[in-house]
């Protein structure tokens, strides 16, 4: 339920509606792997599908934000028992030098986010080749 | 090297404290699930007249790598999380377990087994679980006497 409520700002602002959500965020649980050519962020996100996933690089920062429509209309549902919560999914990485954030690619598959950080040419190893003299 | 590289990934700290402090006590993590004392999957549960619903989020688990069963009163769910293969790679942060799992749970009422359906989707599993005629609720025609 969102309701817009118009509010009068000061001039030169601009008024902008974000959508209410009274529901939880929670932080996926990751593995954040490096092979030789990139790292990879594996994050938890059941419930996501492709439409809901946001991924910004911002200044450093890499925020992965998946979002989750309720599944139940949770005021009418007879739980019986109610072990986790169904929320959006939300976590940030800071992200040093070496990663070539142009060719950040992500991939989505039974509830799993896959990011690959392609590192830049210029972190990437090297196999020196010894000429013989 | 320079030393920002081995490690390019600092989480952020402030921002995790907040979100675990939701977490806290309410979603079992799953890192934690395996080879704890933590059960895992979580199930939520509930029910209309007809039938019950038995949902778990199980990211990561393929179809073939799932089993549900429902024997009277009785749901059994068991699975195995793969870890990811591939050689010369380096685990810099490992948060999500792998491993098989089994879980098992009592239902109030006995379901007919033959109509029971799993489906997943994203990682989410739910199993509908039709209640057994005789634990359907009936309404009773009140006769004036």
């Amino acid at each position: 339920m969102s309701t817009n409520v118009t509010v009068k700002k000061p001039e030169g602002e601009v008024a902008r509606v974000e959508r209410t959500r009274d529901r939880q965020t929670y932080m996926p649980n990751v593995d954040i792997i490096e092979t030789p050519d990139a790292f990879v962020v594996l994050a938890d996100v059941p419930g996501v599908s492709a439409d809901g996933v946001d991924i910004r690089f911002e200044q450093g920062v890499l925020t992965l934000h998946g979002r989750v429509e309720p599944r139940q209309d949770e005021q009418h549902t007879c739980y019986l028992l109610r072990e986790y919560g169904v929320g959006d999914y939300l976590r940030s990485f800071q992200i040093g030098e070496g990663i070539d954030s142009e060719k950040i690619e992500a991939t989505l598959k039974d509830g799993v986010m896959e990011l690959r950080l392609p590192k830049s040419e210029a972190f990437r190893p090297r196999k020196i080749a010894v000429k013989a003299s | 090297m320079p030393g920002g590289f081995m490690n390019p990934f600092a989480a952020m700290n402030q921002l995790q404290r907040e979100v675990n402090r939701l977490f806290d006590g309410y979603l079992p993590s799953l890192g934690a699930g395996f080879g704890s004392a933590t059960v895992f999957p979580a199930l939520n549960i509930w029910e209309d007249s007809d039938a019950l619903y038995a949902e778990a989020e199980i990211p990561g688990v393929a179809p073939e790598d799932l089993e549900v069963y429902a024997v009277g009163d009785e749901l059994t769910i068991r699975g195995t999380r793969k870890p990811r293969e591939g050689e010369n790679v380096a685990y810099h942060r490992r948060e999500r377990g792998t491993g098989e799992f089994t879980r098992v749970v009592t239902l109030p009422v006995n379901v007919d087994a033959d109509k029971v359906k799993a489906a997943l989707k994203d990682g989410v599993l739910t199993v509908t679980l039709p209640k057994a005629e005789e634990a359907k609720p009936r309404r009773i025609t009140v006769k004036a006497g």
